[in-house]
């Protein structure tokens, strides 16, 4: 297994994520967190991997499936309602046309 | 069973290792979104069209990994899809923005559970070989972030959603419980990287995992759970990025590390906005502790108003101030305060907000609320921003917030609280504090703000005083 390659993106992704994050401000800090938990649910890739996978062993099969059928379910649900809510949360931030007297 | 027909349509006209880099470029692309998709988190202007692209991002790194060649059946990944897909959407259209707290913790729950289960399947199903300590370290970190976040953020949900109390849990010999826990984690731990076919101690590596997840955050009262929240927020995206390792799948490291990244910052701000240290939040049972008997004798007295004699107040006062807490969100206050702010601006005053980083139960959770409630986001300033602007302001409207705007952090040595940033809601003219009763805040610590001469306290329930401002402000205008 290759460790260093991963560990420099690793490494180069924090910092990234360090300098995009700290410039979200205050008032976001709710739907950022929300957006984050919905990227980070690109685990659902990896869940995709062992419920697809071929079984060859039958002795291990079935709990093997109902253990991947949940992290893809579990997953998609950050997916799915992760965006959702996020964007309905996004929404609502807005500006009064009418009243702002500027 | 269904053939991975995605796969099989692409290797019709495309090679193996075309389809391998055809994977490789669409999680690179899904990685560049996810980054700009959170970098237009900075203004809510373009925060809508950011999450579009960190959406289409998830699609394109879903899509392709069905070209994977590992997978040869889909029926499985389409039920998972599918219930995932629904208890989404439900979860979504459902929830109202004063649970958000609740539904990110829950939802910090679903991600670690995912994340561990696919560690715990790939060492079922003997992909770890009893020579790769490589990918041991990686799996152990995946189940064993995984595990603790899951239980943690349940027991977090559970706080939050009112089924357990919100009071920090602790019980005799809670320490040396706590540290006989750790002691197997990392024993466990070292073991199975010295011998990766150990099977009996992984699984005791993921139960106690789970157990330690739970003794994490039981002790951890509700007043304290923003921290939790970024907390755990940070582990369930170091959790991904494990995952990344043991599948060397760099759009997991990266949306990992992103996640990471959140969470470890936002933790430093909340834990900054309280002037406690993490080992403090996570170990120190704050809230339990007993109030000193040596405390501060109180000077003056409290002056309870009724809401017809604190409008008459607000009507004569040219700026105010709002300062929101938790008690807003529990009363639902928030559409009674748009209405008394509307009705306050449109007389001419200048009314913002001051919201301190700690405020509610999670970061930004006054913010949220108040946009749900349609006031304008440039009205919602932080304590840094307007902090220097209480000394010039008629009258300050402290709404459910109790610790924040304590002025023993400023001036009382010997409270537990003393160097927390606080609002200095006291020097202004006025204080209105609206409270339900004369109980002291989430820490148990008397608010001496309450006896200050310029303080005036409107006892009941928050949405009713704010509605009987409004009313009793139209009955001076008639």
């Amino acid at each position: 297994m290759d460790i260093l390659g991963p560990l420099y993106i690793f490494i180069l992704a924090a910092f990234v994520g360090y300098n995009v994050i700290h410039k979200v401000p205050p008032l976001l800090h709710t739907p950022l967190m929300s957006a984050t938990n919905a990227i980070s649910a690109i685990s659902v890739v990896a869940a995709l991997i062992v419920a697809g996978m071929e079984h060859s062993d039958d002795s291990t099969k079935t709990l093997a499936i109902i253990m991947s059928v949940i992290a893809v379910a579990a997953a998609t649900t950050n997916v799915v309602g992760g965006f959702l809510i996020t964007d309905r949360m996004l929404k609502m931030f807005k500006k009064e046309k009418n009243e702002a007297g500027k | 069973m269904i053939d991975n027909y995605v796969r099989k349509v692409f290797s019709s006209f495309l090679g193996d290792q075309e389809i391998q880099l055809s994977i490789g470029i669409a999680y690179l692309v899904a990685s560049v979104l996810f980054i700009f998709g959170l970098k237009f988190l900075s203004s809510p202007r373009t925060a809508r069209r950011g999450m579009f692209m960190a959406e289409a991002g998830m699609a394109v790194a879903i899509v392709s990994t069905l070209l994977d060649s590992e997978i040869v059946s889909l029926e499985w990944i389409l039920l998972g899809l599918v219930i995932g897909s629904i208890a989404g959407y439900i979860i979504a259209l459902l929830t109202p923005m004063t649970a958000m707290p609740q539904r990110t913790a829950l939802s910090h729950a679903f991600g670690a559970l995912a994340v561990a289960l696919v560690g715990v399947t790939k060492y079922y199903t003997g992909h770890v070989k009893p020579d790769d300590h490589g990918l041991m370290i990686a799996i152990g970190m995946e189940v064993l972030l995984g595990a603790l976040t899951f239980t943690g953020s349940m027991v977090a949900f559970a706080k939050l959603n009112g089924t357990l109390p919100g009071a920090p849990i602790q019980y005799k010999g809670q320490n040396p419980v706590n540290i006989t826990i750790i002691v197997i984690l990392l024993a466990s731990f070292g073991y199975l990287i010295y011998n990766p076919g150990a099977s009996e101690l992984f699984y005791v590596l993921a139960f106690v995992a789970l157990l330690f997840g739970i003794s994490l955050v039981l002790p951890i009262g509700a007043a304290d759970m923003p921290v939790v929240m970024s907390l755990l927020n940070a582990y369930a995206g170091l959790g991904a990025c494990a995952t990344g390792f043991a599948l060397n799948n760099n759009v997991l490291i990266i949306a990992g590390a992103l996640d990471g990244a959140s969470g470890v910052i936002l933790s430093i701000i909340m834990t900054k906005a309280m002037n406690r240290s993490m080992t403090n939040v996570l170990f120190g049972g704050f809230g339990a502790v007993a109030p000193t008997a040596e405390a501060r004798e109180v000077k003056g007295s409290i002056k309870g108003q009724t809401a017809e004699e604190a409008a008459a107040i607000l009507d004569v006062a040219e700026s105010v101030i709002i300062v929101p807490g938790y008690g807003m969100a529990v009363s639902q206050a928030q559409h009674s305060c748009k209405k008394l702010v509307d009705y306050l601006i449109k007389k001419g005053k200048t009314v913002r907000f001051a919201i301190h980083p700690v405020a509610g139960r999670m970061p930004g959770h006054m913010n949220v609320l108040l946009a749900e409630a349609g006031v304008d986001y440039d009205l919602l300033c932080d304590m840094d921003q307007i902090n220097d602007d209480f000394p010039t302001t008629d009258v300050s409207i402290v709404i459910g917030a109790n610790d924040v705007v304590n002025p023993a952090a400023k001036e009382d040595k010997s409270s537990p609280i003393y160097g927390m940033p606080i609002l200095n809601v006291d020097l202004s003219r006025t204080v209105m504090v609206l409270k339900r009763g004369m109980s002291p805040g989430f820490s148990g610590i008397e608010n001496e703000l309450f006896y200050k001469d310029n303080c005036v306290m409107v006892f009941g329930d928050a949405k009713k005083t704010l509605d009987g401002f409004v009313t009793s402000l139209q009955e001076l205008d008639a």
